[in-house]
C-alpha cells in the first residue's frame, strides 16, 4: 500500500513537461477507428453513436485543458469572450492538430452563436461514412473535446458538429457568457 | 531545428498527449461498460490484435526492411523500427531465454500512461494491454504465432514495463480448398 502511496505523489508532482511528444498519425487513426466501431457496437442510431464519441471528447478535452493552459498561458485565464476564442481556433487547435481551424465565424443574427469551420478534421481523415449512416460526423468527437474545453474554461456553452463547408462546429453560449462579456466590455 | 516555431508540422504526425488522453478516455469507457478488469483487459487486447493487423501494412509499406531470418531479427526490428515509428520511443530488448523464442522489452516510459494512475481496485487491469494486442496483430500477419503478455508494469508499481514476447509457432498460409 505505501508503494502505491508513494506513486500517486509523484504523479502530480512531476513536472508537465515542454514536451510536445508526438505520435505517429497511423497509431492515432487506427485507435480512434477502433473507438468507432466499438460505441458502434453499443448504440443503435447516429445520433447516439455521434453522442458517445462526443463524451470521450469530452473527457479529453477537460483533462486537455489544463494542460494547455498551464503550459500556453502561464497560468493566466482568458476572461473575454472573443480572446478565448480566437485562442481556440489557433493556439490550441494548432498544438492538438497540428494547424489552424480555418475559420471562426459569428452567426449573423444571434450572438450567442459562434461558427469554427474546418474543412477537413484530423479525425475524419481517414474515415469514411457508410451511405446508410448518412449523417454521421466523427468528429462530434472534436466537439466533445471543444464543449469540455469551453466549460472548463468557465464559458458554458453546448457545441455541435454539422456537415457545412467541410466541418462546422456549431457554439452555443449560455445567456450569462454573453451578458457577462458585454459587462466586462463596458468597463 | 532552430524553426520548429515555423514548422507546418510533419503531416504524418499527432499531438502525443491526444493520443494519450483519447486511450484514456477509451479505458476509462471500458471500465464504466464492463463489470471486472479481465474483461477490459481481453477487449483492450481485441482492439489491440484489430489495429496491429492494419498497422503491420502501414509498417511494412514504408519502414524498408527485408524479410526477418530469425526471432532475433525480429525483436531488434520490433524494438529499434516499428516501436520508433510508431510510438516514438524504443525499448531495449533483453532476457532472452536459453532456446531463443522468448525475449522481454523493457520499456522507460509508455505514452500510453503519460498521466495514469490506477486508481485502488483495479490492480489487475493492464492498462496497455492495446500494445499487447498489436503485437499478436501484427506479428501473425508476417506469419508468426506470438504470445504476448505484461510482465512487469510501471503503473501497478514495477521499476520498469516489461513486456514478454514468446514464439509458439510459425503460421502457414491455409491454401483454399481446389487450389495447389
Amino acid at each position: 500500500m505505501s508503494g502505491i502511496g508513494k506513486q500517486k505523489a509523484s504523479t502530480l508532482e512531476k513536472s508537465l513537461g515542454k514536451g510536445k511528444p508526438e505520435v505517429n498519425i497511423a497509431t492515432f487513426a487506427l485507435l480512434f477507428s477502433e473507438i468507432v466501431q466499438y460505441c458502434q457496437n453499443r448504440v443503435h442510431t447516429v445520433p447516439e453513436l455521434q453522442k458517445k464519441l462526443s463524451e470521450l471528447g469530452q473527457s479529453v478535452g477537460c483533462h486537455m485543458l489544463d494542460v494547455i493552459f498551464l503550459r500556453e498561458k502561464g497560468y493566466k485565464r482568458e476572461v473575454k469572450l472573443l480572446n478565448m476564442l480566437i485562442f481556440i481556433k489557433s493556439s490550441f487547435w494548432k498544438i492538438v492538430f497540428g494547424k489552424e481551424a480555418d475559420k471562426l465565424e459569428q452567426a449573423n443574427d444571434d450572438d450567442r452563436t459562434y461558427y469554427i469551420i474546418e474543412k477537413e478534421p484530423l479525425v475524419n481523415k481517414f474515415i469514411s461514412v457508410p451511405r446508410d449512416k448518412g449523417s454521421l460526423n466523427c468528429a462530434a468527437f472534436t466537439a466533445g473535446i471543444l464543449e469540455a474545453v469551453l466549460n472548463g474554461a468557465n464559458f458554458p456553452a453546448k457545441v455541435t458538429v454539422h456537415w457545412h463547408k467541410g466541418t462546422t462546429f456549431m457554439i452555443k453560449f449560455d445567456e450569462s457568457v454573453i451578458a457577462r462579456d458585454k459587462m466586462v466590455d463596458s468597463r | 531545428m532552430s524553426r520548429q516555431g515555423n514548422r507546418a508540422g510533419d503531416p504524418r504526425k499527432v499531438n502525443g498527449e491526444l493520443f494519450t488522453l483519447t486511450y484514456g478516455a477509451l479505458v476509462a469507457q471500458l471500465i464504466k461498460d464492463y463489470e471486472n478488469d479481465e474483461q477490459v483487459n481481453k477487449q483492450l487486447d481485441k482492439m489491440g490484435y484489430n489495429m496491429g493487423v492494419r498497422l503491420i501494412e502501414d509498417f511494412l509499406a514504408r519502414a524498408n526492411t527485408g524479410r526477418c531470418n530469425d526471432f532475433r531479427e525480429t525483436a531488434d526490428v520490433i524494438a529499434k523500427v516499428a516501436f520508433k515509428m510508431y510510438l516514438g520511443l524504443t525499448p531495449v530488448v533483453s532476457n532472452w531465454s536459453t532456446t531463443g523464442d522468448e525475449f522481454s522489452l523493457l520499456l522507460e516510459s509508455n505514452p500510453l500512461t503519460e498521466f495514469v494512475e490506477l486508481p485502488p481496485g483495479h490492480s489487475n487491469l493492464n492498462y496497455s494491454n492495446l500494445l499487447c494486442g498489436a503485437l499478436r496483430g501484427a506479428l501473425e500477419m508476417v506469419q508468426m504465432d506470438v504470445d504476448v503478455r505484461f510482465v512487469q508494469d510501471i503503473l501497478k508499481g514495477d521499476n520498469i514495463t516489461e513486456i514478454r514476447l514468446k514464439f509458439i509457432k510459425r503460421l502457414e498460409d491455409a491454401v483454399p480448398v481446389g487450389e495447389d
